[in-house]
């Protein structure tokens, strides 16, 4: 028989009732052969349909996990059919500006846009051979960022955050300021939100909303109170969009997906319920490729226009870096962004510790032509000397201020400087790159010139002294 | 098609697959899994069943499908066009499949891991009439300007020649040896220039060398502090963001081994991106070509299917061996080994088998053992010599050391740099942590540094080892009471061992001299710094203020000398050192 027909007869063939349900998977026997990770639609007793996809399947048992929750099935009623292939999602650039659910269906009351193409949501690795190696500056306005982890389009770049601190502000802001040097291009935010509560998904749409790019967004919300499993599929859905934006319509795409520690909850989930065997606290084996599977889609490709940037937050269980799902992330990202309870009391913002936050990008991306000429030593004298202020405090905490050399006192000066003036700023101000970099310049002069060994004579000659010029600020 | 089908499909979870009806499948046999020919190898046979990894995405494959088997071993193709090729792990060209399938990596695509069309210059070094055996080489190729490539008789092929093609152009399709069997009944042997070989299986060899020549890196702290010999096996092992990849590109880029293997294994794109841009364009100053004429990449992306990452550590090995049967130096970087052991725990999970340790198979550590044991100084077949060298990344979660993969790979390696977290936080690059970290062939080579570089070698490197033990305890001390408490013999002690690590130990990777420094560099910053050490240690007693000696101005020359004094002048570390002696003297003076 012709194959493709084949494919349309069975997958139009349904199956009354299946054998064993438990939590979000679907076991159901005596099939035709079902492929793995396949689409299945699962009718329940009302009529309604529920996606879900192959997960395991052998001669004797198709095991289906069902996106949308199991509850309100029954083993008799419950109709299932396969589709035949991978699920797919329905892209179209007329998404932006619409809110979805987990599975790309509107949940904002209107009709659903019309897709210019279906798409495998698993997505497909990206040959490294065509791979554009990210380069270009993105000014986030933001010092500690631009200053010190520079932020590349094309990059994947998370927040290591705790709960409480102020992740979404800076996600926000971030999203707002975001601009490359001298070009006016068309960009596109796609907003993944998995298992956050209401008000922050609220926080997001109206911050998007003051901005004005509210219709340069899409929204795809699995909220806190929707079925867990959702939220396995839903970073997956909104990176299918995103290359679509990027590589077909030549769109620069900023991806914030928060909070990825749900995402990996769920997976975890689905795992112990199939009686994996559990690696590290639980979490499956395959946790690392998996999240791999969603990081790597980001990027440039030889001959695209377009670009995806991921901006990913978790919240570090109990604050702890080495907690599996930052430990992986931090293995698989291209840096982390990390936050600091301890300045955050302090009334910092954005809390961002200097030292364990890195990007790796940024080596390629600043210097002379991109940023200033200074930018890379002044970056890692910034890095040494805060580095040696965290040993002095240490030292100052044991035999007291006063006690400390006089040089250790100028190194505590310049920490305090450096955190209040360079690290410390508003929510809402914008700083050029150029007022950054004086800044940082600003902030070592307080320090002996001979103790800046990572610039270079000409460049003290230059910039010792500086300070900044800085713009009005709101009040004067 | 005249494909044998081994069996058919019974279930699929995700890269493992059971299989059914199987009669004659071999053990590690690579085979096709449905119409797409997923590409696969038999792990385990039961009776009538089978499991089978795929290497593949095995998204729509279905029970009831056939798979069909190839009858050989999962191998690679071994010939000239290896070098400057990017792989993936199962050895099939990037290039390639991107001319097939576009920016994005398809399922089922054919490969020929050599180019089958190109033509290469060919010259005999053998004629009719001669017998050969395994090994022996027959003629040769100029692969890139400076890698000749040996072409050699393959393992188990021996015999007289019967004909052999004369000098000239030949693509790896035809014949150019004609061998008369030895074995009485099984004909003639006819060869080409490549030849396969099953990525499990070391190649043979004639017998192991001591291990007494450094692999010099370039890299100060590995080559003065805990060296590396030619042939020899070493891990880094160190958290994220702590410059594991930093650090094996810049060994990568100046080490001075003939051959490069570079591993990508489950990590970044981006980063075979970097590779593959940057390469070409950077200059080997031993020879003056381009790096990429000696590198071969092997890529295996963390997106990329996961067993496949399994296999690419085997193939980058068998590459490797391949090379140094020709009789040349291979380093093989592996980054990185944890992903490989964490393919193996899922697959392995994947199977239902008994876990040991953190969810890994109890066959890990004999896995790592398989693997380091493949490095080594060789005799060849030919009586050539040639080396494998490991350089094994390894990433512990949470940067924990004491995880199984960090563990099982420090039983069989015997040279550790242990990636120090405060060191990277303070932007210390290389972050090599000296007090963790050890070299096993430090006796080896010291006769091969004290005769080639200076006789003074390894005296000096103990005692700035000595140095740094000791700033250890102090600095304990200040942090408990302040260095104000310490006499300024003790402070000088301190002094002395920030210099050095801020002038010698941290090593910009992005300079362009102080990238890569020559044996001969290292050692002349080192004697300096040990004159500063010797001497102000001497001015001290004499009751010279540590202050004094810290303003002298040449100290800040002594910092910058890494940056301002090119590997090919080393004659201007002459000067330096008589001004430090000056300077020196002008204080004792003072003090008398």
């Amino acid at each position: 028989m012709d194959k493709d027909l084949k494919k349309r007869l069975l997958s139009a063939r349904e199956y009354v009732g299946v054998d064993q349900i438990e939590g979000p998977l679907v076991f159901v026997k005596n099939t035709h052969p079902v492929g793995y990770r396949e689409l299945v639609e699962c009718r329940d007793r009302k009529g309604n349909i529920r996606l879900g996809t192959v997960m395991d399947t052998s001669a004797d048992v198709a095991v289906v996990q069902v996106f949308e929750g199991t509850s309100g099935l029954n083993m008799p009623e419950t109709r299932v059919s396969f589709k035949g292939e991978p699920q797919t999602l329905g892209v179209t650039k007329k998404m932006l500006g619409r809110v979805f659910n987990g599975l790309g269906q509107p949940r904002d009351g209107g009709a659903a846009p019309r897709a210019v193409r279906h798409i495998d949501v698993n997505g497909r690795p990206v040959n490294p051979v065509a791979r554009e190696y990210p380069r270009d500056f993105i000014q986030t306005g933001i010092s500690v960022i631009d200053g010190m982890n520079t932020l590349i389009r094309g990059q994947k770049l998370p927040i290591f955050s705790g709960n409480g601190l102020p992740h979404n502000e800076l996600a926000a802001q971030i999203t707002r300021q975001a601009k490359v040097k001298g070009q006016d291009t068309d960009f596109a935010v796609v907003f993944a939100a998995m298992g956050v509560k209401h008000d922050v998904a609220r926080y997001f749409i109206d911050s998007f909303e003051k901005s004005g790019v509210l219709e340069k967004v899409a929204l795809f919300l699995s909220l806190a109170d929707d079925p867990s499993i959702e939220r396995i599929i839903t970073p997956r859905s909104a990176l299918t969009l995103a290359e679509h934006l990027a590589f077909d319509e030549g769109m620069h795409v900023l991806v914030v997906m928060t909070d990825m520690s749900n995402y990996c909850e769920s997976l975890r989930e689905i795992s112990t319920l199939r009686g994996e065997i559990p690696s590290r606290k639980g979490y499956p084996g395959y946790l690392y490729s998996d999240l791999a599977e969603l990081y790597e889609r980001s990027g440039m490709l030889k001959g695209f226009k377009g670009s995806i940037t991921q901006l990913p937050i978790l919240t570090m269980p109990n604050d702890d870096i080495s907690h599996p799902i930052p430990d992986l992330s931090g293995y698989i990202t291209e840096g982390q962004i990390v936050f600091e309870r301890d300045m955050h009391a302090r009334g910092l913002y954005p809390p961002v510790a200097g030292l364990p936050s890195l990007s790796r990008l940024m080596k390629d991306g600043i210097g002379e032509g991109m940023t200033r000429a200074d930018h890379p030593h002044l970056a890692s004298q910034l890095f040494a000397a805060y580095s040696y202020v965290k040993d002095v405090r240490n030292l100052a905490s044991v035999i007291g201020e006063e006690e400390l050399t006089p040089l250790d006192h100028q190194y505590m000066e310049f920490g305090e400087h450096f955190e209040k003036k360079f690290i410390n700023q508003r929510a809402d101000e914008d700083r050029s790159i150029e007022e950054t970099l004086d800044r940082g310049w600003e902030a070592l002069s307080l320090l002996p010139a001979e103790e800046l060994h990572r610039v270079t004579e000409d460049e003290i000659d230059e910039y010792y002294g500086t300070v900044a010029v800085r713009k009005p600020e709101a009040g004067l | 098609m005249n494909e044998r089908i081994a069996g058919t499909v019974k279930r699929v979870n995700g890269p493992v697959i059971e299989a059914s009806r199987i009669d004659d499948a071999l053990m590690m046999e690579m085979i096709f899994v449905g119409e797409q020919r997923l590409v696969g190898e038999v792990i385990k046979l039961k009776g009538e069943e089978a499991v089978i990894q795929v290497y593949e995405d095995t998204t729509g494959v279905a029970p009831g499908d056939n798979i069909y088997g190839s009858g050989e071993a999962l191998s690679v193709s071994l010939g000239p066009g290896l070098i400057g090729t990017i792989y993936d792990g199962i050895q099939r060209p990037l290039e390639s499949l991107f001319d097939q399938s576009g920016e994005f990596i398809e399922k089922g695509l054919s490969f020929q891991a050599l180019d089958q069309e190109k033509k290469w210059d060919f010259t005999p070094l053998v004629k009719k009439g001669d017998f050969v055996s395994s090994g022996d080489i027959i003629a040769t190729v100029q692969e890139t300007q400076r890698i000749e490539h040996r072409i050699m008789v393959p393992p188990g092929r021996e015999g007289q020649i019967k004909s052999i093609a004369c000098e000239g152009s030949y693509t790896l399709r035809e014949t150019i040896l004609t061998l008369d069997s030895t074995v009485p009944g099984t004909g003639d042997i006819e060869l080409t220039m490549a030849q396969n070989w099953p990525i499990r299986k070391p190649r043979p060899t004639a017998d192991r060398r001591p291990l007494n020549i450094p692999l010099i890196t370039g890299q100060r702290v590995i080559d003065t502090l805990f060296p590396l010999a030619k042939g020899g096996t070493v891990a880094i092992p160190g958290g994220f963001g702590t410059g594991k990849t930093m650090t094996q590109h810049a060994i990568a880029k100046w080490c001075d081994a003939d051959i490069i293997v570079y591993i990508g294994c489950g990590e970044r794109g981006n980063e075979m991106t970097d590779v593959l841009n940057e390469f070409p364009e950077l200059i080997d100053p031993s020879t003056g070509r381009s790096l990429m004429e000696r590198t071969i990449l092997i890529a295996n992306t963390s997106n990329m299917p996961v067993s496949a990452r399994e296999a690419s550590i085997y193939t980058g090995i068998t590459i490797a061996e391949y090379y140094r049967d020709q009789g040349y130096h291979v380093a093989i970087m592996a980054d990185s080994t944890s992903r490989w052991a964490e393919a193996l725990r899922e697959l392995s999970g994947r199977m239902e088998e008994m876990p040991a340790e953190e969810g890994f198979p109890a066959y890990l550590p004999t896995r790592i053992a398989e693997f380091y044991e493949r490095a080594g100084y060789m005799e060849t077949l030919s009586g050539k010599e040639g080396s494998v060298s490991i350089i094994g990344a390894v990433s512990p979660p949470g940067g924990d050391f004491s995880e199984p993969v960090t563990q099982h790979t420090r039983r069989f390696v015997r040279c550790f740099w242990g990636l120090d977290r405060q060191l990277a936080n303070a932007r210390h690059y290389p972050a090599i942590g000296w007090l963790d970290s050890y070299s096993e062939y430090l006796n080896d080579i010291s006769p091969w540094w004290e005769e080639r570089v200076g006789p003074a070698w390894a005296e000096d490197r103990r005692e700035i080892l000595e140095l740094l033990q000791k700033e250890v305890r102090l600095q304990q001390i200040v942090k408990l009471v302040g260095p104000d408490a310490l006499p300024d013999s003790q402070r000088f002690i301190i002094e002395v061992c920030t210099v050095f690590k801020n002038a010698f130990l941290q090593q910009n990777a992005f300079d362009d001299i102080d990238r890569y420094s020559t044996a001969e560099k290292q050692m002349r910053m080192l004697a300096i710094i040990l004159l500063y050490w010797r001497r102000g240690n001497e001015a001290i007693r004499r009751g010279v203020t540590i202050v004094k000696l810290r303003r002298m101005k040449v100290l800040q020359e002594i910092i910058k000398m890494k940056l301002t004094i090119a590997n090919d002048k080393v004659e201007r570390f002459d000067r330096l050192e008589a001004k430090l002696e000056r300077s020196l003297d002008r204080l004792g003076a003072i003090y008398g």
